[in-house]
């Protein structure tokens, strides 16, 4: 059976690795070899690493880190931040990266997907898209770190993506992150009705129970978390966590579709 | 010696960790030089078919490779891309794959995936190992659980060389073994324990 994946979503930012609110008020929760480390040893599904300040500061990938992270990395890795061209994206999967995710660069230049996809195939070209609820109703995309308005709305996108080669969208809800109070369903749902490629959600996610429900509600589904992996209790003290294999299995199985 | 195969594609630094950590000692093959020590050989991959058959056929390494292989029976083991590159050819691409093992690689039926997701195969999947038991999976006879990201997989016109399946739409080929040859679709370099085992269990073949 192939079984939903639970997926911590590091953030890094000044080569440390930080938490957000709302995109907003990153905090320094520590190393972020030292976290990769610490979900090995957890047995981690899949580990999701986005260097929030590389498209942001107009600046390459961190390639040096990304060969750090790899080669410590024991699960599958997908890395976002900064690529904006094909060599870039090809000179991260030498690294050892599995999956490479883009955000702005496939809004501006949607033809990098298919140029992606067709030397490393679908299956490893991510991409994320950045959700904030409009003022009047809808939702639309966000780039560079939720501070530019794309016009653009998620669903349509995501079909667009699609057929562009695209192997994994990623909803990345900018209203839901860092506030631990459940996923935005609602939007989940209409992306998840629009395109049958996997799809994986983050923001929100404030306890087990969060993921049991959205595994409850979509089945094999990619859950991704920030601070629920990194914080522990209602004082937020950084504490790396990830459910143990039988707890995993658990909760899948209370959560399992008939 | 192992030899993990650097032609520029897959993870080689994962397997080098997986077996720095087992302490079994490998050594990185970018040339046909350092091939002359090889005992065993990984060919790893990450990719789009003809993109990988591509890199491996410019690296300089594939005659040498088909000495040790076909020549001598040194055994190998093909990942992912890695394996579907052992077959003759591939739906993905237009160039002939290495044709070591009678083998097609197909796209997946989508009609008969019945989930809201359908390709890529992305995730954690149970891998069941066939009888006779191949030593591949020495000790993952009752529970496997690997990492696969594909959607093509494996089509063997030899039943006998299918050696283990996993589910999805249906089972499907995830490894196979012709005489010295080897191959698995899913990724055991970044499949925790189960995936360390395998790669031991391939080391003392």
């Amino acid at each position: 059976m192939l079984r939903p994946r639970i997926i911590p979503c590091l953030l890094v930012k000044n080569k440390g690795l930080v938490k957000t609110v709302n995109f907003d008020h990153p905090k320094y929760v520590g190393d972020p070899i030292n976290a990769v480390r610490i979900f090995n040893e957890k047995q981690t599904d899949e580990l999701m690493v986005l260097e929030i300040d590389a498209s942001a500061e107009k600046r390459e990938p961190d390639y040096k880190m990304i060969e750090h992270w790899a080669s410590e990395c024991r699960m599958p890795l997908s890395y976002g931040g900064g690529i904006k061209n094909i060599d870039q994206a090809l000179r991260i999967f030498s690294l050892g990266v599995e999956k490479v995710a883009l955000s702005s660069a496939a809004i501006e230049n949607p033809k990098l997907i298919s140029e992606i996809a067709t030397q490393v195939g679908s299956q490893s070209v991510v991409v994320v898209l950045d959700v904030k609820k409009k003022l009047f109703g809808g939702y639309e995309v966000h780039t560079y770190n939720g501070k530019k308005y794309t016009g653009k709305n998620p669903v349509d996108l995501a079909k667009q993506f699609e057929d562009l080669g695209a192997g994994e969208i990623v909803i990345n809800s900018i209203d839901h992150d860092g506030v631990m109070k459940g996923y935005d369903l609602a939007l989940i749902e209409k992306v998840r009705k629009a395109i049958t490629l996997p799809l994986t959600v983050l923001g929100g996610a404030g306890s087990l129970k969060d993921i049991g429900e959205l595994i409850k509600k979509f089945g094999v589904i990619g859950a991704a978390a920030g601070s629920l992996f990194v914080f522990k209790g209602v004082y937020k003290a950084v504490l790396i966590n990830y459910p143990n294999p039988e707890e995993k299995d658990i909760l899948i199985r209370n959560n399992q579709q008939a | 010696m192992i030899a993990i195969i650097d032609y520029g594609m897959g993870n080689i630094r994962a397997f080098a960790n997986v077996y720095k950590k087992l302490d079994i000692p490998i050594t990185i093959a970018r040339n046909e030089t350092d091939l002359a020590d090889a005992t065993k050989i990984i060919l790893p991959g990450v990719g789009a078919f003809d993109h990988a058959m591509g890199k491996l056929n410019q690296s300089g390494m594939r005659s040498k490779l088909e000495e040790l292989v076909i020549e001598k029976k040194t055994p190998v083991i093909g990942i992912c891309v890695g394996m579907q590159m052992l077959a003759k050819s591939s739906d993905e691409g237009q160039l002939p794959g290495l044709g070591w093992i009678d083998a097609t690689v197909k796209k997946f039926d989508i009609t008969k995936i019945h989930s809201s997701t359908r390709l890529p195969h992305m995730g954690w999947n149970d891998v069941t190992p066939l009888q006779p038991l191949n030593h591949l999976f020495d000790g993952l006879e009752t529970e496997a659980k690997f990492y696969f990201l594909h959607s093509y997989y494996f089509a063997c016109n030899q039943l006998a060389d299918d050696i283990a399946e996993a589910d999805y739409g249906g089972p499907f080929s995830c490894a196979v073994n012709h005489q010295n040859i080897f191959g698995v679709q899913f990724h055991p370099e970044k499949s925790h324990q189960y995936g360390v085992k395998l790669l031991e269990n391939f080391s003392k073949l």
